[in-house]
């Protein structure tokens, strides 16, 4: 019978779990399911345009990690195992839905005068993390941001930022060099910046 | 060293991520930061930057966010593939 509250054996990445998914129990899959869920879908959701494609991807992954099963390594958690397999599925499914043409990333980039000078001068913001946080809109404001990014440069700095994968992970993750993944991290975070930039001066 | 000239605001921009992430040398690093104390421009530019990353991540990953209760139609249809 399927129980809300794992017990302590039977918690994601609990050996019991892991034999029985092994052994092909299903109601060891169905608790690995709902308890892992919730928190998979926020992370596809961020890496998706809609929620029905963050949907669709989880459920490739979740078919992807019932497959390999056996692959697991006990040593590791599930949650951080099944974490990956739903960025794979994500990053799958964005190269085959891949925009044409991508939205040209230099628009957003800072201009230079021939002296090397910025072009306009950037100015401090009045607002941080902080007070985003406590004001809803700003918050819907800055995830609206990073949906406007080109996706070449805003699953980069997910994969970095958000996810907080070392570079070395990402470029594999991506078939790119560790260099690529350094230039379209700090190129994407330019363009959010110059995405945000006009909402968060101090105009006071 | 005061008689050198000022790396350009384009070379601080440039590398503005590796030097957050302490990868420039030691020599270099000097460089920024003789520049950034007189480029209040590139100072703002610095701080936006910084702040623009905090601001992803506490927007998209933080502690405050809540997270919903798995859709039950999707556990459904997931279950119905795997099991």
């Amino acid at each position: 019978m399927f129980m809300n509250t794992p017990s302590r054996q039977e918690r994601p990445g609990g050996d019991n779990l892991v034999a029985r998914l092994r052994s092909g129990d299903g109601s060891a899959f169905e608790m690995l399911v709902r308890t892992q869920t919730p928190a998979l879908l926020r992370v596809a959701r961020r890496f998706m345009h809609s929620e029905e494609d963050a949907r669709d991807a989880l459920q490739d992954a979740f078919i992807s990690a019932f497959r390999s099963i056996g692959a697991f390594e006990e040593s590791a958690q599930i949650s951080t195992w099944l974490h990956r397999i739903v960025i794979n599925a994500c990053l799958m499914r964005l190269r085959t839905q891949r925009r044409h043409p991508e939205e040209d990333i230099e628009k957003y980039l800072p201009k230079f005068l021939e002296d090397g000078h910025q072009a306009e001068p950037s100015a401090p913001w009045c607002e941080t993390a902080e007070t985003v946080l406590q004001r809803t809109e700003l918050c819907g404001l800055v995830r609206r941001c990073i949906e406007q990014l080109p996706d070449t440069y805003r699953v980069v700095l997910l994969l970095r930022d958000i996810e907080e994968l070392p570079t070395e992970d990402v470029a594999q993750m991506l078939g790119v060099t560790p260099n690529a993944v350094k230039i379209r991290l700090h190129r994407g975070r330019q363009a959010l910046r110059a995405l945000l930039d006009p909402h968060m001066r101090d105009i006071a | 060293m005061a008689d050198r000239p000022y790396l350009p605001c384009t070379e601080i921009i440039g590398f503005l991520a590796d030097y957050l992430d302490g990868e420039l040398s030691p020599e270099r690093k000097l460089e920024f930061e003789r520049h950034l104390a007189v480029c209040p421009s590139c100072v703002a530019y610095l701080e936006t930057y910084r702040e623009t990353i905090r601001m992803a991540r506490a927007t998209t990953n933080g502690p405050r966010i809540p997270i919903d209760d798995a859709p039950e139609d999707l556990i459904r249809a997931i279950l119905s593939v795997v099991k």
